[in-house]
């Protein structure tokens, strides 16, 4: 029943498309108002979609087997919390949750454009209108969440026990809310484009949705992160896995898009190249989704390998570049050309800085995530791209990357110069010093270590004093800033000072280093909802005469019959104490993988503290400078 | 003869020229080095000499080959048609299992010996990663 209603109400919205781009054709020709029913129109169309999703919630609720998703991806003894999560662990449901962002944010922006012309609104509305109807024909034609099948199966296949985690459960609305926001950027750049309304006013208007689906974004990226850090029991938290980097992508082109904004908004200057950036984050974020979706990229995203899927996106894809392509070449005025004399020491000039660096980095991911597929394509050779390829062309750069990053913001528009000379040195010599003696004290490579910390700790300092210095008058920019350094920052020694070993064990056994001892106490097994567990125990005895001790478990499900194992992670200021566990089929031993990874918690706190700059920005009323 | 703007401009061209190249040089030459390629059993017994180089062999894990002790993990990989011993310490990912399919990253000690210094994590049990499907289709 909830499946027959969620199918209609999903046909209704469509139809609903339909009629908004009547009504807004209409009002764009005859009268010089926005006709105010066209938001009426679009929150309906919000209101189907959202009765069409909750439709498919209910049908995972009540494990309504009738529904093939349902039946794919449920199954009776999952916990509830679970169940309702599943509904967008999947192809389908995550579609329609897609589908929901779409029109959530559409009519999101209508009530919040209300000062903007009759025309930019509009067409604005007419551009997601394209985007919206593409998803429903995708949805309804290629992967409808509500297909029947009879007879109906007493049982559900399951879900992928992986998925079946709390950070995964909100990852993917989070990321959507991110991927999907810039769909607004794009639908209003377009919009602007053709009513030649770029302008500060617009800049200042777009900058709040640039924001809000950035702050998504990095938020949706953290949490994936820090899933794959203590479900995937590698202890890692990124792996340059080309479903990492396909999110990677449209958040540098975000990043850089609303720095750019920045320089719109006080100058009038780079307008071609804020379009063609608004273009391409959407062109990103689509493109993430069909090589996950389309079975090229193999991963825990890639739902199921529908050839048919591929190609429609592939197509869809194709259609909205050609359009926006055809509105920037066609419509786009050039402003006033004299405003691109940037002089070489001012505000403006370190933002395109940072643009070109922001670009090389993208680049790079870009080619490392598709040179595999092409290579595939052309000579049939498989090969894989790995870290060292990143690590190799991504840290030289970030050491000019976060000077600029520490210099730019003291800058002043249009021309300035650089005040306190004394200051800037002594903090570089300093973060010299100090970065010095950290790396000589630990004996890894000197010189590559001490240049990128000397960088990374000058950006950290200044970003510090002018956290004191300037009375909280640029904070938002001033705390992710700082953010950003935290976060190179115990990325670099989390790398350096990380150590780990693997033994196979067995009950009773111990493990000596020079540095601790584990010893395997024993194993107790427990029965829960929709999965046995087996619970090891495992004493640390540290040289100083400390013990700590981690339980980590292997989860044995029951459908899909499939073994994980969960890692138990011991979380302190200074470090992490990682263990997981692993039994190895028809042996005696358990593979132990025990790890002390300094400063993980640093980690994710620096990127919420960047995010928390984006959401400060959001709610400021002014730019300062 | 020309004006300094004009000049400047050229300069500026030049620069972002000479960038450019550079990161593609760079980009293109950093792939060379980092790709690791990947072989199936039969296709590192056809190999002609034994490369130093960092690879990837994919297949099934061998059933009944898998023997483990403190220290390192032994099995075979077979793509059906020709079979590689491999040596391996490490953490095993969950989906290892006999039967299964697996890829090992490591180096080639000869044709025969592959010593792996990763095993790679898979999502889920029906997943097979594409090369082996390949390798296994092949045959």
């Amino acid at each position: 029943m909830a499946s027959l209603i969620g199918f209609y109400s999903l046909v209704f919205g469509l139809f609903f498309s339909f009629l908004i781009i009547l009504f807004s054709i209409k009002n764009l020709r005859n009268t010089n108002v926005f006709n105010n029913n066209l938001i009426s129109l679009t929150f309906l169309q919000f209101l189907f979609v959202i009765i069409s999703f909750f439709g498919l919630v209910i049908s995972f609720i009540n494990s309504d087997f009738s529904n093939a998703t349902v039946f794919n991806h449920s199954h009776t003894t999952i916990p509830l919390f679970y169940k309702i999560s599943g509904t967008w662990g999947n192809h389908e449901g995550s579609l329609l949750l897609w589908l929901v962002v779409l029109t959530l944010f559409i009519f999101l922006f209508l009530l919040k454009s209300k000062n903007q012309t009759k025309q930019y609104r509009i067409l604005t509305l007419l551009f997601q209108q394209i985007i919206i109807i593409g998803f429903f024909i995708f949805i309804i034609k290629t992967s409808n969440p509500f297909d029947y099948i009879f007879p109906v199966p007493n049982e559900g296949l399951g879900l992928n026990p992986i998925l079946q985690d709390p950070a995964l459960a909100i990852h993917p609305p989070i990321l959507y809310l991110g991927y999907v926001g810039s769909s607004i950027i794009f639908s209003s750049t377009l919009a602007a484009t053709s009513t030649n309304y770029i302008s500060k006013e617009w800049a200042k208007h777009i900058k709040q949705w640039i924001l809000i689906s950035w702050i998504f974004l990095t938020l949706g990226i953290l949490l994936g992160s820090i899933w794959a850090y203590y479900e995937l029991g590698w202890g890692g938290f990124w792996f340059w896995d080309p479903v990492e980097n396909v999110s990677l992508m449209p958040w540098l082109a975000l990043t850089t898009l609303f720095h750019c904004i920045l320089v719109l908004e006080k100058r009038l200057a780079l307008t071609s190249w804020i379009v063609i950036l608004s273009i391409s984050t959407f062109t990103l974020s689509m493109s993430g989704t069909f090589l996950v979706r389309s079975g090229i990229l193999n991963s825990v995203h890639t739902f199921a390998n529908d050839p048919d899927r591929g190609l429609f996106i592939l197509i869809f894809l194709f259609c909205l570049i050609f359009l926006s392509l055809f509105v920037f070449l066609f419509f786009f005025k050039a402003k006033n050309e004299n405003t691109y004399n940037f002089f070489w020491l001012s505000k403006e000039t370190s933002i395109l800085i940072n643009n070109w660096f922001m670009m090389y980095f993208l680049t790079v991911v870009l080619v490392g995530t598709v040179y595999p597929i092409f290579l595939e394509v052309i000579t049939s050779e498989k090969i894989s791209v790995g870290p060292p390829f990143y690590n190799k062309l991504i840290i030289p750069f970030l050491v000019p990357f976060l000077f600029a990053m520490a210099i730019g913001p003291k800058l002043k528009w249009i021309k300035s110069d650089l005040k306190n000379k004394f200051n800037l040195l002594f903090f570089l010599i300093i973060s010299f010093f100090i970065s010095a003696l950290i790396v000589k004290k630990f004996n890894v490579n000197f010189l590559v270590n001490t240049i990128l910390m000397t960088s990374v700790f000058y950006l950290f300092f200044s970003t510090l004093r002018d956290f004191f210095i300037s009375k909280l008058k640029n904070l938002a920019q001033n705390v992710a800033h700082f953010g950003f350094s935290l976060l190179i920052l115990s990325i670099l020694l989390n790398n350096i000072f990380s150590s780990e070993i693997i033994a196979n064990l067995k009950v009773g056994d111990t493990y000596e280093t020079e540095k601790f001892k584990i010893s395997f106490e024993n194993i107790k097994q427990k029965k829960e909802q929709n999965f046995e567990v087996i619970i090891g125990k495992f004493n640390i005895e540290f040289l100083n005469g400390d013990v700590e001790t981690l339980r980590p478990e292997l989860r044995i499900y029951n459908q899909p019959n499939i073994v994980t194992s969960e890692a138990d992670i011991k979380t302190n200021l200074l470090k992490d104490s990682f263990i997981t566990m692993n039994l190895v089929q028809n042996q005696n031993y358990f593979n132990i993988r025990y790890q002390i990874k300094p400063f993980m918690i640093w980690i994710w706190l620096s990127v919420l503290l960047i995010s928390f700059g984006g959401l400060k920005s959001l709610f400021k009323k002014k730019y300062e400078n | 003869m020309y004006g300094k703007k004009v000049k400047l401009r050229f300069f500026f061209v030049l620069l972002i020229l000479f960038i450019l190249i550079l990161s593609v040089f760079l980009i293109l030459k950093s792939l060379e080095e980092n790709v690791v390629y990947f072989q199936s059993p039969t296709e590192i017994k056809t190999l002609s000499e034994i490369d130093k180089k960092k690879i990837r062999v994919g297949g099934m894990v061998k059933t009944n080959s898998v023997s483990v002790n403190e220290k390192e993990v032994k099995f075979i990989i077979t793509d059906l048609k020709n079979e590689i011993n491999v040596t391996y310490s490490g953490a095993i990912p969950n989906l290892f299992s006999e039967g299964k399919g697996v890829v090992a990253e490591g180096y080639l000690k000869d044709k025969n010996f592959f010593l792996a210094t990763k095993i790679l994590a898979k999502h889920d049990e029906n997943y097979m990663p594409p090369e082996v499907k390949a390798a296994l289709e092949e045959k």
